[in-house]
């Protein structure tokens, strides 16, 4: 049982090992690359959104940042995630592994790079005379957590039936786009007109999103919405798992 | 009687036909009864009611013509797939040998998919690292290991693939037509190398076009036509009846 758990601790040592090496092959350039993409970003929305239509926000570019980062890590998990069996494809039809190892290095390392952006939102902090807050320390492993679940699940989602419905990706790609939109992160979750408030709440991803801003921006960390991402991510874990249990032993069928 | 390490007992694989759910939602939305009814009921047969066993030590070979259900049955050898019907028992850790290149990543270098495929295939990191120079001086790549594989040619890919799978310290090596690449000096070194498993007590399945390979390695041979064990026996007389048939 022990060698079991130290093959799987190796197995996503090395696939993620793979994953970053090849990111990172030119080094410092690999680094600019996934803070550059969403740090672009930000700079649309800056100018759409402060320059052009001056919203009353203030520090916007810090606001932006502090939520297009976290949800860079999801949206580029869950796009990804559609590929993930589809390109593994000579080897899983040959080889008995733990499939669900693959979309989980995915998120692992989509979550690597999230982190390694960290000091990114901590220059901005300064640049707004602001600083990184002591609730850090266990706020960022808390929402790390809840947020690895839910990706998770929802990779999980994807890439199972992606394999038998080949056109999920692109629903995929729709639907994250979609909850880019909903969730509130180019805009405060206090704009929203107050007779759609209720429907804050029922995108999963909202809580989570919201307590991220908060946490970068303010330090604070709301016991409430840390227990209603909680509890959403275990949902899509689950959700995500029992999808996969049930198809997994088809995969090597179908591809 | 030596111990079966594998055993199919009446074994059966159909699918359902997937290409009406992978041509997509959209798709399978559109022609909806149709998409149905065809998951219901059109299957696809593989295998049909096969049935033997690979004792510990043994040398099998499969052989048969293109689609016949070789692959299949290395698949359920492998525990990739299931059987629809009857059981497969497999007794001891398997080693698939890969075709060309899969499970290699083109950006890694040759040292790097050496660890990648090692651990793929149920080796730890420690014993992969252990094994590595023994893993590269077979493969006789030294000058190239450190360089991203993209730059191999296809028989330096089936060296390197052969070589990992030859000091994994198999139970059970499955072998799906792999030989054909690769040059003589080379070939000649894996069936070798087989023969020297051989001897030392384990488990081959060969699925080969090549009857001389067969022939000489094998100590049974099965022939599989249409989906179902034609012949199963003495490796002479099932390639004369096989290369009777074909001709």
């Amino acid at each position: 049982m022990n060698l079991k758990i130290q093959h799987y601790i190796d197995l996503i040592t090395v696939l993620t090992q793979k994953e970053i090496k090849v990111r990172y092959k030119n080094s410092f350039l690999g680094y600019l690359w996934s803070i550059g993409h969403p740090l672009a970003f930000a700079m649309v929305f800056f100018i759409a959104f402060k320059v052009v239509m001056r919203i009353q926000i203030e520090d916007y570019a810090l606001f932006l940042i502090a939520g297009l980062f976290p949800w860079q890590w999801f949206s580029n998990s869950v796009n990804a995630a559609s590929m993930v069996f589809l390109g593994n494809a000579s080897i899983i039809k040959k080889v008995n592994f733990p499939r669900n190892l693959i979309p989980f290095t995915q998120v692992l390392q989509d979550m690597i790079h999230f982190i390694l952006a960290i000091p990114v939102i901590v220059l901005f902090l300064f640049i707004y005379h602001k600083s990184p807050s002591l609730s850090w320390v266990y706020g960022i492993p808390a929402l790390l957590a809840i947020q690895f679940l839910m990706t998770y699940g929802f990779c999980l989602t994807v890439s199972s039936t992606n394999l038998f419905f080949r056109d999920l990706e692109r629903l995929a790609v729709i639907f994250t786009t979609l909850m880019f939109y909903f969730t509130p992160i180019i805009y405060p979750e206090s704009m929203i007109p107050e007779r759609y408030k209720y429907l804050v709440n029922i995108n999963p991803l909202t809580p989570l999103m919201v307590s991220w801003r908060n946490l970068f921006l303010n330090g604070i960390l709301d016991p409430l919405s840390l227990i209603i991402s909680l509890t959403y991510s275990i949902f899509a874990f689950m959700i995500g798992y029992l999808i996969y249990r049930r198809l997994s032993w088809k995969f090597a069928e179908v591809l | 009687m030596k111990e079966p390490v594998i055993i199919f007992n009446d074994v059966s694989k159909s699918y359902p036909l997937y290409h009406h759910l992978t041509g997509g939602i959209k798709n399978f939305l559109f022609h909806l009864p149709r998409g149905i009814n065809s998951l219901k009921n059109s299957r696809f047969e593989a295998l049909r009611d096969i049935s033997f066993e690979v004792c510990r030590g043994e040398t099998f070979g499969i052989i048969g013509r293109n689609g016949a259900g070789k692959s299949t049955t290395l698949g359920l050898i492998a525990g990739v797939l299931k059987p629809s019907k009857g059981r497969v028992i497999v007794k001891g850790r398997i080693s698939p040998l890969l075709e060309l290149g899969a499970g290699f990543h083109h950006e890694l270098t040759g040292k790097e998919n050496i660890m990648l495929n090692g651990v793929l295939m149920g080796l730890t990191r420690a014993e992969v690292s252990r094994k590595m120079n023994e893993i590269i001086e077979f493969s006789e790549l030294r000058d190239f290991v450190d360089q991203p594989i993209r730059t191999y040619s296809s028989g330096m890919l089936a060296r390197l693939g052969f070589s990992i799978v030859a000091h994994l310290e198999p139970e059970i090596l499955l072998i799906d037509e792999i030989l054909a690449v690769g040059d003589m000096g080379f070939q000649k070194k894996c069936i070798d190398k087989m023969m020297g498993f051989k001897k030392s007590g384990v488990t081959m399945v060969f699925v080969s076009h090549s009857m001389e390979d067969i022939g000489r390695i094998c100590d049974r041979v099965m022939w599989i036509e249409n989906h179902t064990a034609r012949m199963l026996g003495e490796p002479k007389a099932v390639i004369a009846g096989y290369t009777g048939n074909s001709q």
